[in-house]
């Protein structure tokens, strides 16, 4: 009964898009206020469809219903709770049902947020929520439909791949989501202004938190599988290039260009068609990314097994959404027209540079990751495009990103000199330079790290000096805290932003010093590294929940003090007739000691030891980063309107 | 001011993104299209050695099995076309398409095997237990002579022309389909 | 046609466990050291996106070997990835050798640069030239009296 029920909800959820996207195109385009005024009731009742189709879904997998289909071939009774909760979202169908209530989410949050959007703004950005929802709700119900059932039904189900069993692996997939969908508030606001034909200051001001909600979000969301890919894959590899782990990038950037572009449109009234092809942009890229994963045409170990007939479905949304807005924005987009002048040294000239390096990073991702691909088919030339070729390609654009972010937030709007800029950041260059010349003299650290420690002090100075700037901390110190105080949101939050990068950098350079070993060890027997020494005590067996597990115990010990006992595991999943790694991890935030059990013999067993300087604070800077997206949201003045425009809606009521 | 030349070009510029996304639409329809097809495989690798001779090897022949080893020189110069099939007792595609390779032999094409990383004794009792199509079989124990081909997987099967130059690489269990659609041409083209 | 794939597939052992042999490391901790760098340049034929220093496959391992074997008898880097490419092509080079096929790959970031440089330009250009104001109509013009003269905002 409830899979019935969840199936009539999607076909209901799809139904009310439809009407949504007809309702709100036709209403702002004749200005019939009744009409414009339904599409906040009918995006609440897609959000209340869609979130009942999901809830039916999960509800499958808490009892273990085994006439559906998808748990079946996803579930098992004796997976803990979490995941069989976080299994409704592990597959091609649950993901699909995630991704579709993630949207309604957004439509609900246009219409409960956006009460100072002008009628036909919010009738227009509802329309193309919707209408992107009648297209992947036609696709699930179509193709995918989570709730088919099976009949006889089957004893039990089989298992869910244990791989995925794991917390990080359970958040990781909504965080995702809500970044990857979120930009489709951005690119809906892109679509309606265009249709609108105009594009102003209050319109950057109104896409920015969005933009900013969404960016936040996906910095999260590709954190936490980075930060998973590190602790589950058992060799402290957290980045590998792969296309997948690309298609969650392409959005990322485009989106943090997004998010500063709107700046310029907000305060100064130029960058208008960049700021809007990058809103298209950031949501083509999800949907890109989305493509690729489920059709079929990459070799990943992230991709969805899938048929190519799923895949030209997707083609073809892919078409008449990213197809129809780059139409909509070749055709209209020439009549916006810039009013802001600057000088090519300024704030907005520096968002420009941000805008470009941006930009060209991403077109350098997405050219190597779809390269392999259209060599095959266009040159019949099999080529792989892996993490060297990444490296090596993105460095050079990366570096002066990194030096141009510390000035730009210095800089004036309109005109600015760069002597007087670089004068506040001095003591910042001086930072970097020493924490350069110090890394060269401590022997062993080569070039590569020695650079990033540099470009992370001076991108985390610069930070402070921007803040210290703004409150002028150093030249009249005495009202300084006061100003602190008055400092809105939006400006910590920025500096944040820019702060966590730092740190992210910070951690990805003490990982370039990372040292391990490999030692074939008995019970009693060590071995050392990075300071400390590892012995092993012994290897038992134990019991989980679905597995069991040869655990080795390791004592660790510095200079003779005992630190932390550590248990390795090798854990057997009877039902999925897999077995996994799971290495021990323990910080001490200078450093991950990071230990796998390899294989017994000889009475003893393979152990590889990692010490991984500073590895926490690569996470650590993506979730600083985050935290200044989501100080910077809650700045008042970032999400209220310009007061012209509700001036302007009082007297049109009059 | 030329005017008339800047909007032409402003409108050229403001359709790229459409011309880009639309080349790349048709570019993933014809990859998914190949794909139902067979014709675009992501995870197929052609061989590096489609043209080259045979590279230098000696294997030892299979105790008990009463056939000669397998070395280079037996592949220099043929009087006809022979194949290679490297396989493995541990291998299940191997013994799907092994009914095939036996009647390849019946046929009286020349099918040279080499036992990958397998004991003689397991190498010995698979031709046993399914039948032995081979005239030569090679043991590369250790499957380093494998490397020299650009062995990824087993099974893989290499048709040699008369002059010993590698002429096709199959890497998988080779069907009927694979016989009659691209081995057949291929000896018929080489014989 | 899928069923065979997969077959192929389930050759590979899943790189999970990926550990390795102690054995297997050189003596000398530089030559350790060059002889997985160059690892991290050569891609596990049979897994997915990874490198032959990351994968526990067994051709991982005999990969891992022979590149070890190699350096450990002087051979250069170049020349050790070179052994690999000539029997493997160039997939097994996660680094994509430049050629005429992948001139577009490694000119990537000039292009996109140079690119994203002209299109600033040429919108610096025409913002020189600030599109003038559009004339207001009869109508307009008296709206706008009547807005000023008469009842105020």
């Amino acid at each position: 009964m409830i899979p019935e029920l969840g199936h009539f909800a999607l076909a209901l959820a799809l139904a009310l898009s439809l009407a949504q996207s007809i309702l709100g195109l036709v209403g702002a385009q004749r200005r019939d206020a009744r009409l414009m005024a339904a599409t906040g009731p009918l995006a609440t009742g897609i959000l209340i469809a869609t979130a009942g189709a999901f809830a039916a879904l999960v509800w499958c997998f808490v009892v273990n219903d085994t006439t559906v289909s998808n748990v079946v071939q996803n579930s098992h009774s004796a997976k803990p709770l979490l995941y069989k909760i976080s299994g409704s979202w592990g597959s091609h169908e649950g993901s699909m049902i995630l991704w579709v209530l993630i949207l309604a989410l957004c439509g609900g949050a246009v219409a409960g947020f956006g009460g100072n959007l002008p009628s036909t703004l919010q009738a227009r950005v509802q329309a193309v929520l919707a209408l992107i929802g009648v297209g992947f709700l036609a696709f699930i119900l179509a193709t995918s439909n989570p709730f088919d059932r099976v009949w006889p039904p089957k004893p039990d189900g089989e298992g869910l791949n244990p791989i995925l069993q794991d917390p990080g692996l359970a958040f990781h997939p909504p965080l995702l989501y809500l970044g990857y969908v979120g930009f489709a508030v951005t690119f809906a606001f892109a679509v309606a202004a265009l249709i609108e034909g105009r594009v102003d200051a209050a319109w950057g001001r109104w896409v920015r938190p969005w933009a900013l909600a969404a960016w936040s979000f996906l910095t999260l969301g590709i954190a936490l599988g980075s930060w998973w890919a590190y602790y589950e894959l058992g060799w402290g590899g957290y980045w590998f290039w792969d296309p997948v782990e690309n298609a969650s990038l392409l959005p990322w950037l485009a989106g943090c260009a997004l998010l500063h572009s709107a700046v310029v449109v907000e305060k100064r009234e130029a960058l208008k068609t960049w700021t809007v092809f990058l809103a298209l942009l950031a949501f083509g890229l999800s949907l890109l990314g989305t493509f690729l994963v489920r059709s079929g045409v990459l070799t990943s170990v992230h991709a969805f097994a899938n048929d190519p007939e799923r895949g030209v479905f997707i083609l073809i949304l892919l078409g008449i959404y990213i197809g129809g807005a780059f139409l909509l924005f070749a055709w209209r987009a020439a009549a916006m027209t810039p009013t802001g002048v600057f000088a090519p040294l300024s704030r907005e000239g520096a968002l420009v540079l941000n805008n470009l390096l941006l930009c060209s990073l991403a077109a350098v991702v997405l050219i190597g990751t779809l390269y392999p691909m259209f060599a095959d088919l266009l040159l019949k030339e099999k080529i792989s495009v892996g993490p060297p070729f990444f490296n090596t390609a993105t460095l050079p654009l990366a570096v002066p990103l990194v030096l141009a972010m510390a000035a730009g937030p210095l800089m004036p709007w309109k005109r600015a000199r760069l002597w007087p800029v670089l004068q506040r950041l001095w003591w910042a260059a001086l930072l970097g330079l020493g924490a350069f010349l110090l890394c060269l003299a401590i022997e062993g650290i080569r070039i590569g790290p020695a650079l990033g420690f540099a470009a992370a002090a001076w991108a985390i100075a610069a930070a402070f000096a921007d803040v210290a700037d703004r409150i002028a901390l150093f030249s009249r110190p005495q009202a300084a805290w006061a100003r602190a105080r008055g400092l809105p949101r939006a400006a910590w939050g920025g500096a944040l932003g820019h702060a966590g990068l730092g740190v992210m950098i910070l951690g990805l350079a003490g990982m370039g010093l990372a040292t391990d070993k490999l030692a074939l060890l008995k019970p009693g027997e060590h071995a050392e590294i990075g300071g400390y020494t590892y012995t092993l005590r012994g290897i038992e067996d134990v019991r989980g929940a679905n597995f069991t597990a040869r655990q080795a115990i390791v004592e660790v010990t510095r200079d003779g003090a005992p630190v932390v006992t550590m248990t390795p595991q090798k854990r057997n999943f009877p039902v999925a007739r897999m077995t996994t790694s799971e290495a021990a991890i323990h910080t001490n935030w200078l450093a991950d000691l990071y230990v796998v059990l390899g294989e017994e013999r000889d009475g003893g067993a393979v152990l590889r030891i990692h010490h991984n300087p500073l590895a926490p604070w690569i996470w650590l800077g993506a979730a600083i980063m985050a935290l200044g997206g989501g100080i910077s949201l809650s700045d008042r003045r970032v999400r209220i309107s310009a007061p012209a425009a509700k001036a302007a809606k009082a007297a049109a009521r009059a | 001011m030329s005017e008339a030349a800047t909007p032409s070009r402003r409108r050229l510029l403001l359709l790229a993104p459409l011309g880009i996304a639309a080349a790349a639409g048709a570019g993933f329809y014809a990859m998914l299209r190949g794909l139902s097809t067979g014709e675009y495989n992501p995870k197929g690798v052609p061989s590096a050695l489609i043209g080259k001779p045979v590279p230098e090897f000696d294997l030892p022949p299979l105790e008990g099995a009463d056939r000669p080893g397998l070395a280079s020189t037996d592949l220099r110069s043929l009087p006809r076309p022979v194949l290679v099939n490297f396989y493995a007792s541990w291998c299940v595609p191997c013994l799907i398409e092994h009914p095939q390779l036996m009647k390849l032999a019946r046929e009286g094409v020349p099918v040279m095997g080499v036992a990958y990383k397998d004991k003689p004794a397991d190498a010995l009792g698979f031709i046993r237990k399914h039948g032995n199509p081979y005239q030569r079989i090679g043991v590369d124990a250790p499957g380093r002579a494998a490397i020299d081909w650009g062995l990824y997987g087993v099974p893989e099967t290499y048709l040699i022309d008369k002059q010993g130059i590698i002429r096709w690489r199959y890497a998988g269990p080779i069907t009927e389909d694979t016989v009659v659609a691209e081995l057949r041409p291929l000896l018929q083209r080489f014989a | 046609m899928m069923k065979v794939l997969t077959m192929l597939l389930a050759l590979a052992t899943p790189a999970l466990a990926a550990v390795s042999d102690p054995a297997e490391m050189l003596r000398d901790p530089a030559q350790e050291e060059r002889a997985r760098a160059i690892g991290r340049e050569l891609r596990c034929m049979v897994c997915q996106n990874q490198s032959i220093e990351d994968s526990d496959a067994e051709l991982a391992r005999d990969l891992r070997r022979i590149v070890r074997e190699q350096v450990s008898a002087g051979r250069s880097d170049a020349e050790v990835l070179r052994f690999l490419h000539d029997r493997y092509g160039d997939f097994v080079l996660l680094r994509p050798p430049v050629k005429a096929a992948t001139l577009l790959l490694w000119g990537a970031p000039v292009i996109a640069l140079a690119g994203g440089l002209l299109l600033i330009r040429s919108s610096r250009r025409r913002r020189a030239t600030p599109v003038p104001a559009a004339e207001l109509t009869t109508a307009e013009r008296a709206r706008l009296a009547s807005i000023e003269g008469g009842r105020d905002a």
